[in-house]
């Protein structure tokens, strides 16, 4: 590429799905903005899209295969992946190896690993990173209407007016669409918005109600909505006769367990008050979206809690129109491409089951193999348990890092480096997992790949590449289709290009359909690859009778259960399993911050998206911090029954009593001790699989150790002797946040021995209070900075951070420089004149320029130079005189 | 019929007590005064200067001789009293003219000390003490080469600097390893020496001076070790002491120094005595600030006022050396109870130290940037607790935020 180029993408973040426009500069450089045509953001961007541009960088990219440690070819690495999976499946049977798949995966991939390993390893040991955010949605949708069907849009959240975000802190996960809603809400203030979190997330900033509920108990609150609705009458009962079946049932179970306002306020801890103006409003405004994530789906009861929602829908008609329906919005860029091509372990594909014969038989036939997997596989968390307990020998790792996400990671960890055969595609090198594979395969990322995606609002949508392929990167489908040739499928396998993958996925999903099936794009079965690569974002399904797609879901009232109503279920909420103890009183939430995504191998490259929260936090209640002995700012140590963290401190009242919050997201490359998911509980959903991340009992001390301390560096360095350490990209400087155990004795030579001795140094002590300071200066620009403390409240490093972008180091700078902060700026008083009372030039100029002294004895009785030792009492004359001449 | 009031030593602390005296009452007294020297009072401080060519002999003169006329003082130069007759309040010079006093003021300084070794009296061997020994150094720098200053203090760093200035190529012979270690700990010592080693000055650290070589003019210093050194010119700058001569030879109380009490009067009630000749309650003076405290008092009793009385004070010191500011007060070494709070910026040539005892400042080195020396000082003397303010203290008064100050 040598000129201005411009392409329109898809962000690979969260599942928003919005339109990327990538610009490639004449110079290779690349800028960002949102695409005004794109559906689903119009040209809005998050903080994390518009810096996209920062995190293509090729540093820390694998770009080569390598079989044990070492880089091979590409027929090496992918005859050795083949022959060991081979080997493992004679020797083992088919359900010894496992595929743990990834959201950001590209629906062409998707469809090819779940093609391989349920059509012709014959296992349905795939599954999906998905399966830790949006399963139980997956479940809660399928019980309902017979199929995974997200039956809203977007543009319902700007039609209703009642919005009710539930478990989603929107505002910094899903950013464009919680802007919506915003909007929305300055169009039209009679718009209500209610926000059900334990905790008081920005997403309450426009919220007329907050329920801050216990965590745990949102089925109660639907329960009582529901038999509120009946109470009320607020039914639609012609609705709830002709398409739906389960109301009774659902209602009993309702009564029983939310017999009142006044239970449900006590179960919930909320007030009657808040909890009767919630049901007033659903009951009462027509148009109502319930928005649901993570907070409703990571859950041992995230199904139910999904369906409790749902019921108060289907009671209350309220789906299928415009500004209404129970909208589960998902985690990833592409968590609904994988629902598409069923690569999770429990589904076949196209939306198809695995235990329904009649599915099984048409797949076969379409995929002409007789080896199709008919039993449901092994889901994310108990793939790696069956890998600890040697039932999976080989594991195939693609585009995820477990070791990071998963419940239970440090177990995971030990799971896979106990793993007979571990194979990951990556683009990144510094993942947990790489650093844990036999054999590594480099994959394309973001901006060099190109293939479909599906947002959260079934539009499916082309993420086209910009970038040339680094290296040997290749695309996920190819290098899943020369294994799959090398194992002997390759007639099944002979794909040129991603185009050719989607066309098939498009026919298998229109295959015999005839409208039984939710899934159905077969209008883009036969489309060109001109067409293809042409595609605007369309939302499925995609049918002769809906050629431009469909907007919204249900409008018939048909729904895809045997019957074809909709189904009510019946709901007893249930606590989350491991309730808080003694010894663990507190409850661990997770989540996601607002400029972090996933385990930041990605945005961790950009200095500006780790300026919000740059360090692991635990975010924690005043009245919890004081019992547990925390301070703001200070270091904590977390525990569970499973491994423990450290955490920075965060005291705050947004936090409710009893429960913390700590983000998902830091990783071994990152920070020393900030895998949180080591602690979180293998606890989950019994239908959906997914793990109750929100939930884990554990208990919070202060962390002590003997120093604190941070460094600058204009280039990455490997700190020692700190337990406590955190690696941050800022902009022109790496910044290390450091605690140790052991005190350093001789600060200086430690500091020499971490930044390197050659330059000009500045040094700061004070032993007395174990105080140390130093700074670097090379070529007048500074180099790196150190600051150790016994305390942890050390200067803010803002200002420190702003001092590596200065071109020179001014004098001001450097002298303030080891205070962390610039002086009061001092008027300059020039070149010293009277040194017995340090009066300078300027200070007696001035005085002289305003006439307020004329002679030798007057600036004495003003400013006293001159009157004592009298050695300036010359240049007093030549300031005079100079001025009078 | 005034009073007669005799003032013997035409400098610094003796003339600025007749100034405060002229302030407070000009017509009391008939004054004459003595100088050993051929000039107008001149202020010695500004000798180096002098020296190092950044100031004429005629912006040192404090008075000129047409200021006594104006002020009608008989004013004697190259006069050198030689002896007080208590008895009839007379003092008598060189001269043996005699002249008589009801009021007298012996203000003789201080002496340079001069090693007591063979050679000492060869030509070119001199001190640092007035504008004649200024004088021989400039001619000397004209026409010969090699200078050894004896003494790594103070006056001795001024003279070799002043030396290095004028031409010469300049050897400072230093006891100890320690400039300037009335000033100066050893790190700010050190940083000073390689300062001056970069401006082209030769040190000789730990050398002791046995000899000085040469048969009319000095060519040689020994030193104990054995080792010799070339030497057209020898300053000694190794410390002054009170000039007691005269005094001791009229009867008058000496110890070191002079004993004056705290109104600076002396044994003998109509004498008084100011400068660096005397001793109060053990203590001799160097510095300029408390002689014109004891000018102050002194000229206060003169005229009867009798109200105020001196009192040595902790003094700090803030000089430019050589163009090198430095500031150092109290005890700067400090001990085992005390810490030390350090600044160092060495490449721009500046270190800063205060030794903390209790969270309060007990001494003070600032080397290369003085700019707080004198609020340091302040702590130091009002005996501030500084726990408050002790992170950012090192980096100035205005690193402090207002309701510390």
């Amino acid at each position: 590429m040598t000129k201005t180029t411009t392409s329109l993408t898809t962000c690979p973040y969260c599942g928003v799905g919005c339109g990327v426009q990538a610009t490639r500069e004449e110079d290779g450089t690349i800028s960002i903005k949102g695409d005004k045509s794109h559906p689903a953001n119009f040209g809005r961007l998050c903080s994390k899209g518009s810096a996209l541009a920062d995190t293509i960088g090729l540093e820390n990219r694998l770009l080569h295969p390598q079989v044990n440690g070492k880089q091979t070819s590409w027929d090496t690495a992918l005859d050795a992946v083949s022959d060991g999976l081979k080997q493992v499946i004679e020797k083992h049977g088919p359900d010894a190896v496992a595929f743990y798949v990834s959201g950001q995966l590209l629906t062409e991939d998707y469809y090819v690993a779940n093609k391989l390993m349920k059509g012709f390893i014959g296992s349905a040991n795939i599954d999906t990173n998905s399966r830790l955010c949006m399963s139980s949605a997956v479940a809660g949708y399928k019980r309902a209407f017979g199929s995974d069907s997200v039956p809203c849009n977007y543009e319902d959240l700007e039609q209703a007016d009642l919005i009710v975000i539930v478990g989603s802190n929107a505002a910094w996960c899903h950013p464009i669409v919680y802007q919506k809603i915003v909007k929305a809400k300055q169009q039209r203030p009679t718009l209500k918005v209610v926000v059900i979190d334990p905790r008081k997330t920005a997403t309450c900033d426009i919220a007329d109600l907050h329920l801050p509920l216990k965590p745990g108990t949102d089925a109660t609150l639907f329960n009582g909505l529901l038999h509120y609705i009946k109470q009320q009458n607020t039914m639609d009962w012609e609705f709830v006769n002709q398409h739906t079946e389960g109301f009774a049932k659902a209602l009993i179970s309702a009564e029983k367990s939310a017999t009142d306002i006044t239970q449900v306020a006590q179960i919930c801890e909320l007030s009657d008050q808040d909890v009767s103006n919630f049901f007033q409003l659903f009951a009462n405004i027509e148009k109502v979206v319930t928005l649901y994530s993570q907070g409703v789906n990571q859950s041992s009861s995230g199904t139910d809690k999904s369906n409790s929602i749902i019921n108060c829908h289907l009671a209350s008609g309220r789906i299928g129109k415009p500004g209404m329906g129970p909208f589960s919005i998902t985690g990833q860029p592409n968590a609904m491409g994988g629902r598409e091509v069923g690569a999770l372990s429990n589904q076949l594909a196209a939306h198809m089951e695995l235990d329904n014969p009649l599915h099984h038989n048409l797949v076969s036939r379409f995929w002409q193999t007789d080896n199709l997997a008919s039993t449901a596989g092994a889901q994310a968390v108990d793939m790696f348990e069956d890998i600890a307990n040697g039932k999976i020998k080989a594991i195939w790792v693609i585009a995820t890092n477990p070791v990071v996400t998963l419940p239970n990671a440090d177990k995971v960890r030990r799971a896979i480096e106990t793993c007979d055969l571990v194979i990951v595609s990556e683009c990144e090198l510094n993942t947990g997992t790489v650093a844990r594979a036999d054999i590594l395969l480099p994959a394309l990322a973001w901006g060099e790949k190109c293939g479909t995606v599906t947002n959260s609002e079934r539009r499916i949508s082309h993420q086209r590449n910009f970038l040339p392929h680094p290296g040997e990167a290749e695309e996920d489908w190819w290098i899943l289709s020369q294994v799959a040739n090398r194992m002997g499928y390759g007639h099944a396998f002979s794909y040129q290009s991603s185009a050719e993958i989607f066309r098939e996925h498009a026919n298998l999903s229109g295959f015999e359909n005839n409208g039984k099936r939710d899934f159905d794009i077969s209008q883009l079965a036969n489309i060109s690859d001109k067409q293809y690569d042409e595609l605007i974002p369309i939302q499925w399904p995609v049918t002769a009778g809906r050629p431009k797609g469909t907007e919204r879901l249900f409008e018939d009232k048909h729904f895809f259960t045997s019957t074809g109503k909709a189904q009510f279920i019946a709901i007893t909420p249930r606590p989350p399993v491991n309730a808080t103890s003694a010894e663990y009183p507190l409850i661990l939430n997770t989540g996601r911050v607002r400029d972090q995504w996933h385990t930041m191998t990605r945005t961790a490259r950009s200095s500006r998206l780790n300026a919000h929260i740059s360090e692991p936090i635990v975010q924690i209640h005043p009245i919890d911090a004081d019992n547990c002995q925390l301070t703001n700012g200070g270091l904590a140590r977390l525990d569970s029954q499973r491994g423990n963290m450290l955490a920075r401190i965060v005291i705050t009242e947004e936090q409710r009593i009893g429960s913390v919050f700590v983000p998902m997201h830091w990783n071994d490359f990152l920070a020393s001790k900030g895998r949180v998911n080591a602690l979180v509980n293998p606890v989950v959903d019994p239908i959906s699989g997914q793990p109750e991340s929100k939930h884990t009992p554990i208990k919070v001390k202060p962390y002590q150790p003997v120093w604190y301390g941070f460094m600058f560096s204009r280039t990455p360095l490997i700190p020692t002797d700190s337990e406590y350490w955190v690696k941050i990209k800022g902009n022109q400087f790496w910044r290390y946040e450091l605690a140790g155990e052991a005190l350093i004795d001789d600060p200086s030579r430690w500091a020499k021995n971490q930044l390197g001795e050659e330059g000009e140094w500045l040094e700061f002590s004070d032993q007395g209070a174990q105080r140390y300071r130093a700074g670097k200066i090379v070529d007048n620009k500074l180099n790196c900075i150190v600051f150790i403390a016994s305390e942890h409240d050390l200067p803010a490093r803002s200002w420190l951070s702003q001092l590596f972008s200065e071109q020179t180091l001014s004098d001001e700078m450097r002298m303030s420089l080891l205070a962390g902060k610039p002086g009061a700026g001092l008027p300059d008083i020039g070149p010293m004149v009277c040194a017995c009372f340090g009066i300078g030039e300027n200070t007696i100029k001035d005085a002289v320029e305003c006439g307020s002294a004329k002679t030798v004895e007057e600036i004495g009785v003003l400013l006293k130079a001159g009157t004592n030792c009298g050695s300036c009492i010359p240049e007093l004359k030549n300031l005079i005189s100079s001025k009078s001449g | 019929m005034k009073e007669k009031l005799v003032l013997i030593g035409n400098g610094m602390a003796g003339m600025r007590t007749v100034d405060e005296l002229l302030k407070l009452s000009p017509d009391k007294f008939a004054i004459t005064v003595f100088g050993a020297e051929p000039h107008g009072n001149y202020n010695r401080i500004m000798l180096s200067p002098v020296l190092a060519g950044d100031k004429q002999l005629s912006e040192i003169i404090i008075n000129d001789l047409q200021w006594y006329k104006d002020n009608k003082i008989t004013l004697y130069t190259g006069k050198t009293i030689i002896q007080i007759d208590r008895i009839n309040r007379q003092v008598i010079a060189d001269d043996n003219s005699i002249t008589n006093y009801d009021r007298l003021i012996i203000a003789t300084g201080s002496v340079p000390v001069m090693l007591d070794i063979p050679g000492k009296n060869l030509e070119g061997v001199i001190s640092f003490r007035d504008i004649n020994d200024v004088n021989i150094m400039i001619e000397t720098a004209k026409t010969h080469k090699n200078a050894i200053v004896i003494g790594g203090g103070l006056l001795g760093l001024e003279a070799a600097n002043g030396l290095m200035i004028q031409g010469m190529n300049v050897s400072v012979v230093h006891r100890n390893n320690t400039l300037m270690s009335q000033q100066l700990d050893q790190e700010s010592a050190d940083l000073m020496r390689s300062e001056l080693e970069e401006k082209g000055m030769h040190f000789l650290m730990e050398h002791q001076t046995e000899a000085l070589l040469g048969d009319k003019r000095v060519e040689k210093v020994r030193f104990k070790d054995g080792s010799e050194v070339e030497a057209d010119l020898v300053v000694m700058a190794i410390g002054v002491r009170p000039n007691i001569k005269l005094a001791q030879a009229s009867g008058i109380q000496c110890d070191r120094g002079i004993l004056v009490d705290d109104t600076l009067q002396t044994f003998t009630p109509t004498i008084y005595a100011v400068g660096e000749c005397v001793q109060h309650r053990k203590k001799t003076f160097g510095l300029v600030a408390p002689l014109f405290e004891q000018a102050k008092v002194c000229a206060n009793h003169l005229v009867d006022m009798g109200i105020a009385s001196y009192v040595s004070s902790a003094t700090s010191t803030k000089l430019k050396v050589t163009g090198i500011d430095l500031f150092s007060a109290g005890d700067f070494i400090g001990d085992n109870t005390t810490e030390n709070i350090i600044f160092k910026d060495a490449t721009r040539h500046i270190y800063k130290k205060l030794v903390i005892q209790n969270n309060k400042i007990m001494g003070i080195v600032l080397y290369g940037e003085t700019t707080d020396g004198l609020w340091y000082f302040s702590l130091l003397t009002e005996g501030k607790d500084i726990s408050e303010i002790r992170e950012n203290i090192i980096f100035g008064q205005h690193h402090i935020e207002e309701n510390h100050e």
